[in-house]
């Protein structure tokens, strides 16, 4: 009875890769969750019954925990706090493989091979808890999302990992030296926390990703150490995954991962930035509203500026308007536009707009020269031209939205404030370009007042 | 015969392997949902996390820390399914809108 599991878990860890696999299409991929829950289920049943387990008392309690847990999570979290729970879950992941690790420690004392994947197991895994802690606190806005920085930071934070792993080198060598662990562990936690102090608002799309890799990672270390093949399996295909998306995060700033993780982007420029007054062009939602019933093709380019000021259902309104008008709308999607990976097609599905309607930078870019408006909405870098043609830039080389070639630009933005990144974005002073003023949910539900509802004659 | 390590090295490769050629086909429209959903089934360290538990003669301690994982895998479980389809349910075409 006993070996029987192990076939199950052949079937388990098949079904999650299907799953993964359903992912590649919106039509197939609630199949895809289907195969990932029929997987899991089988895993946890078989466990359950067919290894001797005791304890059923703190088994049973702590299921029942997290699916009260669980539920409230998924139903009741707005779309807009999207990152912040996806932050919270690689808390939880990584932690739970760290306590797993710090258990079987205490257990067993493993030695050899065993002992080498429990170490990286807890070292990944207690740092990554902390590390997604800090990066949920800055997505919360409960810890400031600027990046704090501080004289030799990189040094400092280089010397502390370096002893966390010459004490986990040691443990590996000498697994008795119990006094050892705790230290290990703390330092670990207290990576974390430094490791995410210095990263801004703006990267958290790749850090997100990144921490979901080693939460991955510890995982498949833990079925190393456990000589779990299922845990080896679901492990490597969250890493994998985290790893593709930070590549693509980063590949989408033009920056590498050390850049990311030690460059403190964003803080030194804001000292750069100009204080002459330029002349800007600004418009009333009336004057907007007027362009854009004339118009017979608007490009919309939403960022994070739309989920802060949870704008989706507005935009909605103005796409059904336009549309019933006649005039071709689509949405340009920068990948690194809102707090992580996807975030910005999360939140325009949730307010019931097609998904074909959502298209990538890659396709969209040859649009712009041809479209009457490019209205971009709470995102600033992402459509800077100093992108293309200064390179004296920080970002220059960044792939960005060509929204400078369409017709008319119309800008919805707060304030003249520079974005996240510190750097005035040249599109703002262009003659084809009106900024608008405003709140962006406010200001957008002002033009759709002031578009008539009816067919255009 | 080759040892268990070796066998859990290969796998590790293979399932890498497989993971990169899967993930790298999934739209960038699905990336977040994506996110979620690898979340949860990482959280299949549950099943270690009830070995610990649940052993025979297991310690106060083993019990605590078993605990408090399971708690937390199965938080994620729950949650990063359930939000994955929530989220997924909001992808439409025009044409299933009516």
């Amino acid at each position: 009875m006993a070996h029987v599991v192990h076939y199950i878990y052949i079937i388990s860890a098949a079904l999650f890769i299907l799953s993964l696999k359903w992912m590649n299409s919106p039509v197939t991929a609630r199949r895809g969750v289907f195969a990932g829950e029929a997987g899991m289920l089988l895993a946890i049943t078989g466990t359950l019954v067919s290894q001797h387990v005791f304890n059923w008392e703190w088994v049973f309690a702590a299921f029942l925990i997290g699916t009260a847990v669980g539920i409230p999570i998924a139903y009741i979290m707005p779309m807009t706090a999207v990152p912040q729970r996806t932050a919270l879950s690689h808390a939880c992941g990584a932690l739970a493989a760290a306590l797993v690790g710090t258990a079987e420690y205490y257990r067993e004392t493993p030695h050899g091979f065993t002992m080498v994947a429990l170490v990286v197991e807890t070292l990944l895994g207690f740092l990554t808890f902390t590390g997604s802690l800090m990066a949920m606190g800055k997505l919360q806005e409960v810890l400031p999302q600027r990046p704090l920085t501080y004289r030799n930071q990189n040094l400092v934070n280089m010397l502390l990992f370096a002893i966390a792993a010459g004490l986990g080198l040691r443990l590996i060598l000498v697994p008795t030296d119990t006094w050892i662990f705790p230290i290990f562990a703390g330092l670990a936690l207290l990576f974390g926390v430094l490791l995410i102090i210095p990263i801004g608002g703006a990267d958290m799309p790749t850090v997100i990703a990144l921490l979901n890799s080693y939460a991955g990672l510890s995982a498949c270390a833990m079925g190393f150490a456990l000589d779990n093949k299922l845990l080896v399996i679901a492990g490597a295909l969250d890493g994998s995954s985290g790893l593709i998306l930070s590549i693509i995060m980063c590949k989408a700033m033009n920056r590498s991962f050390a850049n990311v993780l030690f460059g403190a982007f964003g803080q030194l420029q804001a000292t750069a930035a100009k204080t002459e007054q330029r002349h800007v062009r600004s418009a009333s939602a009336e004057e907007a509203a007027a362009i854009l019933e004339g118009a017979t093709s608007v490009i919309i380019v939403p960022g994070y500026g739309l989920a802060v000021a949870q704008a989706q259902h507005k935009i909605r309104e103005l796409f059904d308007t336009l549309t019933r008008r006649g005039v071709d709308v689509k949405f340009a999607i920068h990948p690194v536009a809102g707090r992580m990976p996807g975030h910005m097609n999360v939140l325009l599905a949730e307010a019931d707009i097609p998904y074909d309607k959502l298209m990538e930078m890659d396709d969209i870019n040859s649009e712009f020269a041809q479209c009457d408006v490019a209205l971009i909405i709470g995102a600033n870098d992402v459509t800077n031209p100093a992108a293309r043609n200064d390179k004296s830039s920080p970002i220059y080389g960044m792939p960005i939205l060509d929204v400078d070639r369409a017709r008319t630009v119309m800008v919805i933005k707060r304030s003249m404030s520079p974005g996240f990144a510190g750097i005035q974005n040249e599109l703002y002073y262009m003659e084809k370009t009106l900024m608008l003023f405003g709140d962006a949910k406010a200001f957008v539900s002002e033009i759709v007042k002031e578009l008539p509802a009816g067919v255009a004659a | 015969m080759p040892s268990n390590l070796e066998l859990s090295l290969y796998v590790f490769m293979l399932a890498t392997f497989v993971g990169l050629e899967v993930i790298h086909k999934v739209s960038p429209l699905l990336h977040t949902p994506l996110m979620s959903l690898t979340n949860a089934i990482s959280a299949i360290s549950v099943v270690g996390a009830i070995l610990i538990t649940g052993a025979q003669g297991a310690t106060t301690l083993s019990k605590v820390l078993g605990f408090i994982a399971i708690t937390s895998a199965v938080t994620n479980i729950v949650s990063g399914f359930l939000i994955t389809d929530r989220m997924l349910k909001m992808f439409k075409r025009r044409e299933e809108k009516k």
